[in-house]
Parts: C-alpha cells; sequence; structure tokens
C-alpha cells in the first residue's frame, strides 16, 4: 500500500487500465496538459496523443463521438471537466449512450465511462459547483458512480473502464488533494465491485447514508455526536446506480434510525430515493422518522460566506443524528 | 438522368432494384401505418431512394452508416433484410432490434447500419465517433452519415464537421436536401448560403449533386470513398431532392401547394431510371413486381408475427443495475 491522493488515484487507475487493454482511450479538453485538474498528468507522454485525446470544446460531439467509437468496439473515457459541462452534451448521454443497446435490441453495447466533476469548491458558483447525480441515476442504462477517497478513486474507476455499460462517473473537485492508503500498482485484483456500500464508521444508534465529499462530513459529525454519546454508523454508498439496499437496509434495521446526507439539492435529490425506499421496506423497524439534510433549492452562490450556507456542515449532520435518537422534533 | 450514351445499364439496373424495393417497403409501410398495424410513427422517403442507392453502392459490407427518422431506404441499401425491418415495424419478435426500437431505431449491426436516430443530427456526432474508432484500429473502413436539411442548424453539425476536419477522419456526411426542416420549409429557417458553404467552413471538402440523379450521385460518392480510403480525410455532398410524402405517413402535407407536389412527382427519381432502363430494354415491370412481391411477404410475415415476450422490456438495459422482471 501507498499514499496518493484522490487526484493521484484516479490518474493511475487509468494508466493501469490503459497498458492492460489496448482498447482504452480517454478523450476530453486539454487533456494533452494533463486536464484541467491534472487528473491526466503524464498520460500523454506515455500513451501518445491517438489513446490521450486532445478534443475542440465540443461537449456533445466528444460524448456522441465516444458513444460512436464505443459502438464500433473501443472503450473510451470521456472527460466532461465540470457535470455542469456536462449538460452540453445531456442528448448524446441520455438519449444515445444510454439507450443504444436497448432500442437496438442488445445488437450493440455502449461501454464508456463519462467523469463529471462535481461540487462546491473554491467560489465556483453556479455554474461550475453543481451535483447533479440524482438526474444520472433516473436514467435505465446508466451506472452512475461517486467515489469518497482516494482507494475508491482507483478501484472504483478501474471497474467502470471494465464495465460493459455506459458509467457516469463523478469524482468531487473538493477531493482532488485528499490523501489515502491506495493498493501499490499494478495490483489487478484492486477493483472496486460497483454497486457495493462501505461501512465508512461503525456505529449503533442511527445510520448516516451518503457519498462523495459528503462522506468526510459524516464522520466528523460522527465524531461530534459521539462527544454527545450518540453512535452513528456511516454508509458511504460509493454507486448510486445500482446502490447498495441490502447494506443500508441491514444497517438500519440495526440501529432503527436513518439519516440521508448529501451536498446536492434536497428536492429531489438521490436522498429521497434512499429515504422512500427504507421507509417502505423498513418503516415498521423505524425507531425514527427518516431524516434528510441537503442543500437548500438555491443556485450555488460565487461568496464564500454563502456558498458556504449551503453546505451541509458537520455541526448540522451531528445535530441532525442526535435529534433523531434522543426524539427532538426537527427545526 | 446523366448522359445516356455512355450508361453502366447492369450498373443502372442494380440501383433500380435497391430503389423498387425501397420504394415497395415505403408504400408497404405508409399503407400499414394507415391500416393501423404499424403504431408508431413512419418518415417515408419516398422520393428520395436514388441517394440511398446511390450512396450505399459504393460501400463495402465493413463500411458503416448512421441515419435518420427517415432511414429506411438507407437500411435497404446498406443490405438490412426489409423482412427484418418490417417485424420492426410492427413491433414483433425477429425485428431488427426485437421489436424494441421501431421505426426511428432500426440498427443492424452485422451489416455495418450503427442505427437510425429520433433526434435531428444526433447521428452526426455517434458517425464521427465510429469513424475515430476505425482510425484507433487502423482500420480504413469508412462511415456515411446520412442526415436532412433540418440537421444543418443544430450545434452537432457544427460540432462533427469540425472534429472530422481537425482528426481526418473518414465520414462522408450526406445531406439529403429534401426542402422541409417537419413541416417548415427548411429556407425559411437557415440563415446564410447554405450547407455546402457551412461544410467548406468548417473544412470539410463539399459538393453539391442532384440527388434525383442516382448516377450522379454513385459517381459523386465513388470519388468521396477513394479519397476518404486513400486518407484523404472527410467529405460533405449536399444531395438536392425533395420529400414527396409528408412528415409522417399520417401528414397530408396541406401546407404545399398541389402544382409544386404534382412538378416534384414528375421529377420522381424512380420512374426516371425506369424510363432510362425502358429503353435499354429492360423489364423494369418485372423488377417492380418482384420487390412488390418480397415487400408483400414481408408485411403478411410481420402481421402473422407474435409481439416479443413481455420480459424483453426489462433486457438489454445494462449489465450492472439491470431491473428485475416480475411477472
Amino acid at each position: 500500500m501507498g499514499q496518493l491522493t484522490y487526484i493521484e488515484a484516479s490518474a493511475r487507475a487509468l494508466a493501469e487500465e490503459m497498458r492492460r487493454d489496448p482498447k482504452v482511450w480517454a478523450l476530453g479538453e486539454d487533456l494533452g496538459r494533463g486536464g484541467v485538474f491534472g487528473q491526466y498528468k503524464g498520460l500523454v507522454e506515455e500513451f501518445g496523443p491517438d489513446r490521450i485525446a486532445d478534443t475542440p470544446i465540443s461537449e456533445a460531439t466528444i460524448m456522441g463521438a465516444a458513444t460512436g467509437a464505443a459502438l464500433v468496439g473501443t472503450r473510451p473515457v470521456v472527460e466532461m471537466r465540470f457535470s455542469d459541462f456536462a449538460l452540453c452534451a445531456v442528448d448524446e448521454l441520455v438519449n444515445q449512450a444510454a439507450k443504444a443497446r436497448f432500442m437496438f435490441g442488445g445488437q450493440a453495447r455502449v461501454p464508456l465511462v463519462v467523469r463529471q466533476p462535481i461540487g462546491m469548491w473554491r467560489s465556483s458558483a453556479a455554474q461550475h459547483s453543481q451535483s447533479l447525480e440524482a438526474w444520472y441515476v433516473h436514467i435505465p442504462g446508466l451506472v452512475v458512480v461517486c467515489p469518497a477517497t482516494p482507494a475508491d478513486n482507483h478501484g472504483l474507476l478501474k471497474a467502470a473502464i471494465r464495465a460493459d455499460d455506459p458509467v457516469v462517473y463523478m469524482e468531487h473537485k473538493g477531493l482532488w488533494p485528499l490523501t489515502g492508503e491506495v493498493p501499490d500498482d499494478p495490483d489487478p485484483d484492486h477493483l472496486v465491485p460497483l454497486g457495493k456500500a462501505r461501512v465508512a464508521r461503525e456505529g449503533g444508534d442511527v445510520t448516516i447514508v451518503t457519498w462523495s465529499r459528503s462522506v468526510h462530513t459524516a464522520l466528523e459529525a460522527a465524531a461530534l455526536a459521539e462527544a454527545r454519546d450518540v453512535s452513528v454508523e456511516v454508509i458511504d454508498l460509493r454507486t448510486l446506480w445500482p446502490w447498495d439496499q441490502e447494506a443500508v437496509f441491514e444497517s438500519v434495521k440495526r440501529t432503527g434510525r436513518l439519516l440521508v446526507a448529501q451536498e446536492a439539492v434536497q428536492v429531489g435529490g438521490f436522498g429521497a430515493e434512499v429515504a422512500a425506499s427504507a421507509a417502505e421496506a423498513l418503516g415498521r423497524d423505524l425507531k425514527a422518522p427518516v431524516r434528510r439534510v441537503g442543500s437548500p433549492r438555491a443556485p450555488i452562490a460565487y461568496a464564500r460566506p454563502l456558498e458556504q450556507l449551503l453546505e451541509i456542515s458537520p455541526e448540522r449532520l451531528a445535530e441532525a443524528a442526535v435529534d433523531l435518537v434522543r426524539g427532538a422534533v426537527a427545526a | 438522368m446523366t448522359d445516356r450514351r455512355n450508361i453502366d445499364i447492369p450498373r443502372l439496373t442494380a440501383h433500380y432494384r435497391t430503389m423498387a424495393r425501397i420504394r415497395a417497403f415505403e408504400e408497404a409501410a405508409e399503407q400499414a401505418s394507415k391500416d393501423g398495424l404499424v403504431t408508431g410513427a413512419v418518415h417515408l422517403s419516398i422520393g428520395q431512394e436514388g441517394i440511398a442507392s446511390g450512396v450505399c453502392a459504393n460501400l463495402t459490407a465493413d463500411d458503416q452508416i448512421t441515419t435518420t427518422h427517415r432511414g429506411h431506404g438507407h437500411c435497404i441499401a446498406k443490405g438490412t433484410d426489409p423482412g427484418a425491418m418490417m417485424l420492426e415495424l410492427f413491433g414483433r419478435e425477429g425485428g431488427t432490434c426485437g421489436g424494441k426500437g421501431g421505426s426511428m431505431h432500426i440498427a443492424d449491426f452485422k451489416v455495418g447500419m450503427l442505427g437510425a436516430n429520433g433526434v435531428v443530427a444526433a447521428g452526426i456526432p455517434i458517425a464521427v465517433g465510429a469513424a475515430h474508432g476505425a482510425k484507433l484500429q487502423g482500420s480504413n473502413r469508412v462511415v456515411v452519415c446520412f442526415f436532412g436539411d433540418g440537421a444543418i442548424n443544430r450545434g452537432p453539425f457544427l460540432e462533427g464537421l469540425n472534429w472530422a476536419t481537425i482528426f481526418r477522419l473518414p465520414v462522408l456526411f450526406v445531406c439529403e436536401s429534401n426542402g422541409f426542416a417537419s413541416t417548415t420549409r427548411t429556407d425559411a429557417v437557415t440563415g446564410g448560403p447554405g450547407p455546402v458553404a457551412r461544410a467548406e467552413a468548417l473544412g470539410v471538402r463539399a459538393q453539391e449533386v442532384d440527388g434525383n440523379d442516382v448516377l450522379a450521385v454513385d459517381e459523386a460518392v465513388a470519388a468521396c470513398v477513394e479519397r476518404m480510403r486513400a486518407g484523404g480525410g472527410p467529405e460533405f455532398l449536399l444531395a438536392r431532392t425533395y420529400r414527396l410524402k409528408g412528415h409522417t405517413a399520417s401528414d397530408p402535407a396541406p401546407y404545399r401547394p398541389a402544382d409544386e407536389v404534382e412538378a416534384r412527382w414528375a421529377e420522381d427519381p424512380k420512374a426516371a431510371v425506369a424510363r432510362t432502363l425502358a429503353d435499354a430494354g429492360v423489364d423494369v415491370a418485372a423488377i417492380d413486381a418482384e420487390a412488390k412481391a418480397e415487400i408483400d411477404g414481408a408485411v403478411a410475415t410481420a402481421n402473422a408475427a407474435g409481439f416479443p415476450a413481455p420480459e424483453r422490456a426489462y433486457d438489454d438495459i445494462q449489465d450492472i443495475g439491470a431491473p428485475a422482471w416480475a411477472s
């Protein structure tokens, strides 16, 4: 095991998969200089400009061309820079890539990964900060992945590249510098399976289900709650579609309380799906009503104090967890 | 018709056979739509058969095409079995897509037909990507991307042509200019000097051809394909034609004057080929009869076929996270 940042872990994963499979290639803007965040640093030197392809600022065609190239047997890794920009390519992803296999009666697959960095980060304002993962969970045909740790950004990206389905792969910009243990290169067995959650912290009183950067917020919240004698279990979903209902239900059955935490706008968010599913399946076993914590339905402001208002804080989450256990009425 | 003194009669006869099969298919699809047997929208390419045949006659089995909602002719010309296509229109088992796609999503990968598309211009980036894939794979296959004149006002047109130029991809963009973008005259909603100028502005070698003259299309495309296989990069062909029917089989197209339509029927590309071949002693009636018999058989077969099994609504969605079939 070695220490890598979240961003280095993804670069290593891509390089390993490109060495393993000559069909894998990456395309997007600025990749030849390492990509906008440096996720592709060093790759063009090893793999050349055909496999680390610099494209025009043409999101629709980046996505559409990747779809066409996948249909004829290559395995593209698509870089969209910001999930906000990927909205320029929604037809190509939602109407084309996600549906081709089904519409064509199984004649073809679209094995591609589309990387769409999400999240609030350094006053990036309303068009560079969104967390739109729920949109893609809604679309049949897509797999949706939201890694929270360097190890997962290695193992999940490798699994996503090897999948024959189109995978929406959403890294959090705020996690790029996060350092953690990642299995040494090359460890071909380090594939984190898609659809399996991870217990990030064990606890007995309340289960927080979350993903992406909010996992770390939830871990901080768990420490705060512990100081108030409330034991919090934190489940990192890792993959939003398919999501690990079994792991979530097992934990919630044990704790009897569920709090879903997400950075995304709470209304219509993926947390609502988790909450509703748990209520349907486990309603009679719950000791308290299911609770959600997410962002208000407001565009993300530039000014740092306003941006911070929208973030879910460890304090807010801890308060909600303690309330669930102590039976306080939600504010 | 092209200069009659040097006409290759066997080649023109082959074109006529393709055009007759397309025409018979479209007429049968129109009738089946009116009879309620084809439940979804059907966009007929009657009057545009010369482009499909002229282009696809220059392609090998390995070459690939993408097409549009008005794509039956391209499929047949590329080699898709009209019987499987009719089953698909009827939504039956055995259709090209197992009855799950319908007219607008016919695909037949085994003959290089990478899919029709329900979204205007959406086939352009896909065709470009298929050509990009060919380049990465070191293949010398070429890709033809069919679209209509309405598509040149969508963003993927600009993006896709630019992409093909900068990566020097073997894509032939065929703009079938039939005069209408759905029920609106394309000229009324299109600025500037038109498709050829737009293509040239994006660095794509472009030319215009009479799309109602199958041999002119054939000759132009032969040269395009030769240049593309030699690494010459993308090509653009503006093929002028006319949509002799409405936007869909249920559109009587009252927005155009009867005398205009009548004049255009007089330029029917299939009838023009029939006249030339008849003059040369070819029995065109026999070719028409053969085509009609094939398509009549396809309709009868489709009408008798079963619908897909219910569980097929849940399959071929995805490997990971696929929905469970619950009867």
